[in-house]
């Protein structure tokens, strides 16, 4: 899906999220690329779709353009991708708010050059049964098909967050004596911006 | 120590700074609506967590709610009853202060946010919103979140940051007439990409920002987002000063001082360095649209549509192929010959009292031409109010626009009311993404006198036209 700018709702449209709930978002993935006449009777699967080829059946990493997941802040987009069995998402760059959003939930972004992806997708699209990748996250590296292997980095605090499940408001629960402080001293300096 | 202002403020609410060189930044105010701030607020009881401060967050009723006059609970949207009904159960059992439907005080939370005096300058702002970044227009740090993040802000009053770089766009000399805060803010991105701001919080600054009255400096750092930027921001002035004073959550009294002296410290300082740095000369800009579905498919009203061969490398090729075909326009196509099936104004881009003011302009007089749908949703219950108090909602009616409630509406299509398939819509929305506002429908995003002019015309149309002066 080498695209740039894929955007959160075209990841999951606004209309494919129908309850307050995380859960079975997977459904709506990508509908409006995913499916033909979605919603209606003659509603069936869009051959031309890369996700609906058998190819690539049960594919759990996506190669996409720059600029992935940019515009609408809806985690949801994470949670549908969860849902239907991504595991990582290798692109140039990412949308800040959904980096954040796949960090939260356990979907590992990898950022490696254009050329790259361009180049691992190539060596996927001959022989997509064949041809697999694999990610080793406690190393940071992208093994491609042909045996090269790519770096990525990834911030110290995520790749903890990623590998050990870590709770963030857990995490940030250490630093409440910190956080009290800070407020003593900033109601002194900014009083205003107290609502009583 | 030379600081942006950007720097000030984040460096006066590091709560706590990590060896990573991430900080845990304080945040002033959270606000919520009825779309992603349900799953926030259903997620923190579930977790047995509640607001750590109560008093600090907001949540109003935007996203899903019917903009039909005598609305209620009920919506066209699918399953869109349960967000508005368990939103308004979470907020009063979380203790939060909620602008439910019927409260005079509802509307766009961005558009809210700054009218009720909520978010302020110097003050750090988040929503599960990608658009919070509009709150920079006032000066305050304000950014967009995740669900999750959004339970983190609630639960600790912090997020953890890691500091993006600097960025200043600074537009210089003078807009032409009817050229407005949405059509720099499009220029921008066209010039310089949608994931050209990616990675940098933004100060826009120059004597066109200085310009601008705090709604248009709104509408600026709306679009922030669509350029990939963390935020958007502008130093506030004695124009925010004043739009602020005696809106009821600004400080006041005492407090209003202490407020004001420190805002009056709020700008970068003469040597501050910026990581990159962009300028802007107004005289450029014209009426901007976009003929394409990405932001930075934005062009002068009277152009046409680019080449293929100004994409770089083949992905963005692609991509420009596939907005072409979507948009069934090609290279050369004339905007000004794109006939139009629906016109909308609203969205917590353009919504605001001077929008309407702007396009009641240009449809003084005039009726919107056979065949064409129009729409104004004002941004809120009270700038509704106050265009009615006005007249501005008959020079609508009469020109043959809807006039609606306030909420997001056909910004943004969930399932309920869209526009139809194959429909060609020049919006004031901020987002052109395939079926955004309705399966196939095609936006074409303007400020809202151009708007106004291409429903009158009945195909996409530069506002100068149809100047009244």
């Amino acid at each position: 899906m080498l695209r740039a700018n894929i955007d959160t709702d075209t990841i999951i449209p606004s209309r494919e999220m129908k309850r307050v709930s995380k859960l079975g978002l997977g459904e709506g993935l990508f509908a409006g690329w995913r499916y033909l006449d979605r919603g209606k009777p003659t509603e069936r699967p869009n051959d031309g779709f890369v996700l609906n080829q058998p190819a690539y059946d049960g594919a759990s990493i996506l190669l996409t353009g720059d600029n992935m997941g940019c515009g609408s802040s809806r985690e949801h987009a994470v949670w549908a991708l969860k849902d239907y069995g991504i595991r990582s998402i290798i692109a140039p760059g990412f949308g800040a708010i959904f980096y954040s959003n796949c960090i939260r939930n356990g979907l590992l972004p990898v950022v490696l050059e254009a050329a790259t992806i361009a180049d691992l997708a190539e060596q996927i699209t001959t022989d997509p049964r064949a041809a697999q990748l694999e990610i080793d996250v406690s190393s940071c590296v992208v093994k491609a098909p042909d045996g090269q292997a790519y770096e990525f980095s990834l911030e110290p605090l995520y790749h903890k967050m990623l590998t050990q499940g870590l709770d963030a408001i857990d995490i940030t629960g250490k630093s409440f004596p910190e956080i009290e402080a800070f407020k003593r001293s900033d109601r002194i300096k900014r009083p205003w911006s107290y609502l009583e | 120590m030379q600081q942006t202002l950007f720097d000030k403020i984040w460096n006066d609410h590091a709560a706590q700074s990590f060896d990573d060189g991430s900080s845990l930044i304080y945040i002033d105010r959270i606000f919520l609506h009825e779309r992603t701030g349900s799953i926030a607020l259903s997620s923190l009881q579930d977790a047995g967590r509640t607001p750590k401060n109560p008093r600090h967050v907001f949540c109003t009723m935007d996203h899903i709610v019917d903009t039909f006059p005598g609305r209620g609970d009920d919506t066209s949207m699918p399953g869109g009853t349960e967000f508005i009904q368990t939103t308004r159960k979470l907020a009063l059992s979380a203790g939060i202060t909620l602008f439910d439907l019927g409260d005079p005080r509802q509307g766009i939370s961005h558009v809210v946010s700054s009218e009720q005096g909520i978010a302020l300058p110097g003050c750090t702002v988040v929503c599960p919103d990608s658009h919070t970044c509009t709150l920079g227009g006032i000066g305050a740090i304000a950014t967009g979140i995740g669900s999750s993040d959004c339970e983190h802000a609630m639960a600790t009053e912090t997020l953890r940051f890691f500091k993006p770089r600097q960025m200043r766009v600074t537009f210089t000399g003078h807009l032409h007439r009817w050229v407005t805060a949405k059509d720099m803010i499009l220029h921008l991105i066209a010039a310089y990409s949608a994931a050209g701001g990616s990675g940098f919080a933004i100060e826009f600054a120059g004597p066109a920002i200085r310009a601008l009255e705090v709604e248009g400096r709104l509408t600026l750092c709306n679009m922030a987002v669509e350029f990939s930027a963390f935020t958007g921001i502008i130093a506030p002035d004695e124009k925010v000063t004043r739009y602020l004073q005696n809106r009821p959550y600004a400080p006041s009294g005492q407090c209003w001082d202490s407020a004001t002296a420190y805002w009056s410290t709020l700008y970068s300082d003469d040597e501050a360095a910026f990581d990159r740095e962009i300028i802007i000369d107004c005289a450029d800009i014209a009426p901007t649209v976009t003929w394409g579905t990405s932001p930075q498919h934005a062009i002068a009203v009277n152009g046409s549509v680019p080449g293929l061969d100004i994409a770089q490398g083949p992905e963005l090729r692609e991509s420009m192929q596939r907005s072409m075909n979507y948009m069934d326009v090609e290279p050369g196509s004339v905007l000004q010959n794109l006939t139009v099936q629906a016109a909308f104004i609203g969205s917590c881009t353009n919504s605001r009292l001077s929008d309407l003011r702007a396009a009641a302009e240009i449809l003084r007089g005039r009726r919107v031409a056979p065949g064409v749908r129009a729409i104004c949703v004002p941004g809120s219950s009270q700038v509704k109010q106050s265009a009615e108090k006005e007249n501005l909602h008959r020079v609508f009616i009469d020109a043959g626009f809807e006039w609606r409630e306030s909420g997001c509406s056909m910004c943004f299509y969930a399932g309920g009311e869209g526009f139809a398939p194959g429909d060609r819509v020049i919006t004031s929305t901020n987002r052109n993404f395939e079926g955004r506002q309705g399966p196939a429908t095609r936006s074409h995003l303007a400020s809202p006198a151009t708007v106004a002019a291409s429903a009158i015309m009945g195909r996409i149309t530069d506002p100068r036209k149809l100047d009244p002066a």
